[in-house]
């Protein structure tokens, strides 16, 4: 547990957040996840409520937002939930923060076959920058993270910063992306070698043809 | 029912039963850490694998499998032996060797069934995990790298207890249990997480490193800190009581005890009694036997009949039974147990009982709880009410609101609501086919009140066939014994203190108001220098529940016999024996010369006292003044402001005002330095 979160001290997180409370357009949003449920089955909202509050402190400190206890608190209140019961779960995801982040939050997927096409070299381009697992640098810029497997397998190494994926990475294209950041520039989205989504590398070895039109193999079957 | 084999025996099982349990019935031990019978199944800790066919080519957790019609369950194959050795391994990965530190060693599971179960040696050399300690409170000691995860503490938090303070933090390897950012239990049941652990993670903070269990005596005895009668195991060594368990019996406690019988055992060496006290000049000045003898002696002759006894919460029936003989044999009948002023009429005993009996409370399915602070006046009562939602019940209250750990439709804090009771209430008990009452103490301090709640008897239909739902719970442990030794006067203690006694014995009776018996010369017959050795003018003193042998009545009008763990301290005698010299001192005869004659003599004036169960008395609504119900009203205030300091030993014990002060009062307890 030497890289779990240091959660911050809970007096001053009270003075800070103590007060928190919806803002009238997620007060809203909150209403419609709890009336996704049955009466009384309310407690079933609290991922997407935590998720809505993560989002809501990232707002009022233009970062990716954490979950200070009196926010835990506040969402337990609104469902009717025991505390411990709800920071059981935030404690449980990876999604959820326990300690503030900065303004881009890194995931580093180092599960197997990221690590095998090379994911020590993309955090290799994060130490580059300053970044240490778990800790946020001094510019409140960058949080990395290791994560376990994010599920891009097809497109390892990966690594998610804030709700969007950038794929295919190397060591080179890493540092750019964190260039561009860091910049205020919005860098590509997704695989970094050009391909769409996971389709192959290099274009297609098979079923060629399809790529200009739904082509028609029946009559070539032999 | 359906028909198994477990290792070849075929064996019917009861439907619903677990593969675990129709093992359990053939007589196969299932070794086992998460299963536990009293809780919900979690079924995590993968120790109970058995061979069952038909059925996947594996090993299955037989804690969460239902037994089916057909099954052939194998528990002594190679394939079960691998398995189970194989999760020991795994358990030990991360459990450390610290047993000889452990203070759960030698009671250990993980300990007996690795030596049972486990392979010889351990294959891995990595570095084990560890856990920082968590801190859960006053009662409760954490060593959490010893955590395999079972979660018994969790349900038990959640399902028993009623408090969801305890849960597991991250997950996988990483996970741990703790309290709500560690603050201390909520609970008056924290200390039996500590019996559910199966290792050592949660043990005992006041008992750690006092002891081993092999070298302590196990007497069994009853429990005196409320009126439920718990039936406890006193662990002693030497001449002290070093710990407390409980006891299975399903018609009392099942097998919880709570926080202040588990806990109180450290106020039994503190401020005790251990010679006897004259006032001399204002002071009490410690003097011999023969000096107070001749003291009170002095007393009795002048006094010419005019002697009462006033017993208190902690006294076996064989002492209020000589107290009772020295009295009569001195000329008086001035007798009270109530010693903070009740005066409810006793002329029935069924009507001042908890007549659906403990386990009973389980099947009700209306309740109403009339000026009752359940969860302080008697816990395990209130765990009862617990099941009892779980089982559809509903539960109303009149009284100050309290958290009772459950939900309750309170109708406010007005006696007067008795009489005529909210609609939602009237209307949930005709629907009800085990409807109950449940009246405490603090409502009984009231006029009326009493009329009252028999009223209901008859409105709310608590009496069928079969079913008594009309319950007192009284949070003293000599209450019914006492009552049915006729420690009872119609006005209560005011009769006594009207009647001005010249002499008046005080058997360990800490809670009356002295100020009353100014004028009367008091000797005080109990075990700790509490507010009644304070007010008295001979202090003896006696044995405390621990120190003597002895009959108890719960407030269900069970009759309990405890052992005797150990001697009383210094100059400190048995209660009945000081009763018994005194007679000789003041030269008169009480008719019985040993304990068993005392005993004798006791059950032939109360036979009931002689047979251990439900005493089992006529119920008969007694005929109550109507005047006095036309009085009816006011607030109803609990009789317990502080629930670990309710007696004599509670407050002498520093474990129990360590609770009080950080549990109830909220103060921040600072560690002691190293």
């Amino acid at each position: 547990m030497a890289d779990a979160p240091q959660i911050p001290d809970e007096a001053e997180t009270r003075a800070r957040w103590g007060a928190f409370a919806w803002t009238p357009d997620n007060a809203k949003e909150a209403q419609r996840h709890i009336d996704k449920y049955p009466a009384g089955r309310q407690a079933s909202a609290v991922m997407p409520l935590l998720d809505l509050a993560q989002r809501q402190v990232g707002a009022e400190t233009d970062t990716q937002g954490w979950l200070p206890i009196p926010v835990i608190e506040y969402v337990a209140a609104q469902l009717d939930m025991p505390k411990m019961r709800v920071i059981e779960v935030v404690s449980f995801y990876t999604m959820y923060n326990m300690a503030p982040v900065g303004k881009f939050h890194i995931q580093v997927c180092g599960t197997t076959p990221c690590m095998l096409r090379g994911s020590d070299d993309v955090l290799a381009a994060c130490y580059a920058k300053g970044m240490k697992k778990g800790a946020t640098t001094p510019d409140g810029l960058f949080t990395l993270t290791e994560v376990e497997c994010l599920g891009a397998c097809a497109n390892a190494p990966m690594v998610q910063i804030n709700d969007d994926n950038y794929e295919d990475l190397t060591e080179a294209s890493m540092a750019s992306i964190l260039d561009d950041l860091a910049a205020g520039r919005q860098p590509v989205i997704g695989s970094q070698i050009g391909r769409r989504t996971s389709e192959q590398v290099g274009g297609p070895s098979t079923l060629k043809d399809m790529k200009k039109e739904n082509h028609d193999y029946r009559g070539e079957w032999a | 029912m359906p028909n198994v084999t477990v290792d070849g025996i075929p064996i019917a099982v009861p439907d619903g039963a677990t593969v675990l349990q129709a093992c359990e019935l053939a007589g196969k031990e299932i070794p086992r850490f998460c299963y536990h019978e009293r809780l919900s199944i979690a079924g995590n800790c993968r120790m109970c694998l058995v061979e069952v066919k038909p059925g996947p080519p594996k090993p299955q957790a037989s804690c969460a499998l239902p037994a089916t019609e057909g099954q052939e369950i194998r528990t002594d194959t190679p394939m079960v032996k691998h398995a189970r050795e194989g999760v020991m391994e795994f358990l030990l990965i991360n459990h450390p060797l610290d047993c000889p530190i452990c203070d759960q060693g030698g009671e250990c599971d993980l300990q007996d069934q690795s030596i049972a179960y486990g392979r010889g040696h351990s294959r891995y050399d990595a570095n084990k995990r560890a856990v920082t300690e968590k801190y859960m409170g006053p009662i409760v000691k954490t060593v959490m790298t010893r955590c395999i995860q079972c979660t018994r503490c969790i349900r038990f938090a959640e399902e028993v207890a009623g408090v969801e303070d305890i849960g597991a933090l991250y997950r996988g390897e990483d996970m741990q249990i703790t309290t709500y950012l560690e603050h201390a239990i909520q609970s008056e049941l924290a200390g039996n997480v500590v019996d559910l652990c199966p290792v050592g993670a949660l043990t005992s903070k006041p008992y750690a490193f006092e002891a081993r269990p092999w070298e302590l005596k196990k007497t069994l005895a009853i429990d005196v800190m409320d009126g439920v009668g718990s039936n406890i195991r006193l662990d002693s060594r030497g001449r002290q009581v070093l710990r407390v368990l409980p006891r299975i019996n399903e018609d009392v406690n099942e097998e919880w005890a709570h926080d202040k019988t588990r806990h109180h055992v450290d106020g039994l060496v503190r401020r005790r009694l251990d010679k006897p006290f004259v006032r001399q000049g204002g002071k009490l000045v410690a003097a011999s036997w023969d000096e107070a003898f001749a003291a009170i002696a002095k007393v009795a002759r002048s006094a010419k009949g005019s002697v009462a006894a006033i017993a208190g919460d902690q006294v076996d029936c064989e002492t209020m039974f000589a107290a009772k003989s020295l009295v009569k044999a001195l000329g008086s009948d001035m007798l009270e147990g109530r010693q903070t002023g009740l005066a409810y009429d006793v002329s029935n005993l069924g009507a001042v009982n908890f007549n659906s009996t403990i386990a009973g409370v389980e099947d009700a399915d209306a309740i109403l709880l009339i000026g009752s602070n359940l969860r302080w006046e008697a816990p395990l009562i209130n765990t009862r009410v617990r099941k009892a939602i779980k089982r559809g019940a509903r539960v109303f209250g009149i009284g100050p609101e309290v958290d009772l750990t459950y939900a309750v439709e309170w109708f406010g804090n007005d006696a007067s609501l008795i009489a005529k009771l909210p609609k939602a209430a009237t209307d949930a008990f005709k629907d009800a086919k085990r409807p109950m009452v449940i009246v405490g103490g603090g409502a009984l301090k009231l006029d009326g009140v009493q009329g009252a709640a028999m009223g209901l008897i008859k409105t709310l239909k608590l009496v069928s066939e079969g079913w008594n739902g009309f319950n007192v719970v009284h949070t003293s442990a000599s209450r019914m014994g006492g009552l049915m030794l006729g420690f009872a006067q119609t006005g209560g203690i005011a009769d006594i203190v009207a009647a001005k006694p010249r002499l008046a014995f005080f058997l360990g009776a800490d809670e009356v108001d002295y100020s009353g018996f100014e004028g009367s010369f008091k000797v005080y017959i109990g075990h700790h220098g509490d507010a009644g050795a304070h007010a008295a003018d001979v202090v003896l003193p006696g044995a405390s529940y621990a120190e003597k042998h002895g009959t108890w009545v719960n407030t269900e009008g069970r009759v309990q016999y405890s052992d005797k763990a150990v001697f009383a301290p210094g100059d400190a005698r048995e209660d009945w024996s000081i009763l018994r010299a005194l007679a000789d001192a003041c030269g008169v005869d009480v008719g019985f010369d040993s304990f068993d004659g005392l005993r004798a003599a006791m059950i032939t004036a109360v036979p009931a006292l002689g047979r251990e169960g439900l005493a089992g008395y006529d119920f008969s609504a007694p005929k109550l003044d109507a005047k006095a119900q036309m009085k009816l009203g006011g607030e109803i205030a609990y009789p317990i402001a502080d629930f670990y300091l309710t007696n004599a030993i509670c407050r002498a014990s520093p474990t129990m005002q360590r609770c009080s002060s950080e549990i109830l009062h909220g103060d921040e307890m600072l560690e002691a330095a190293e």
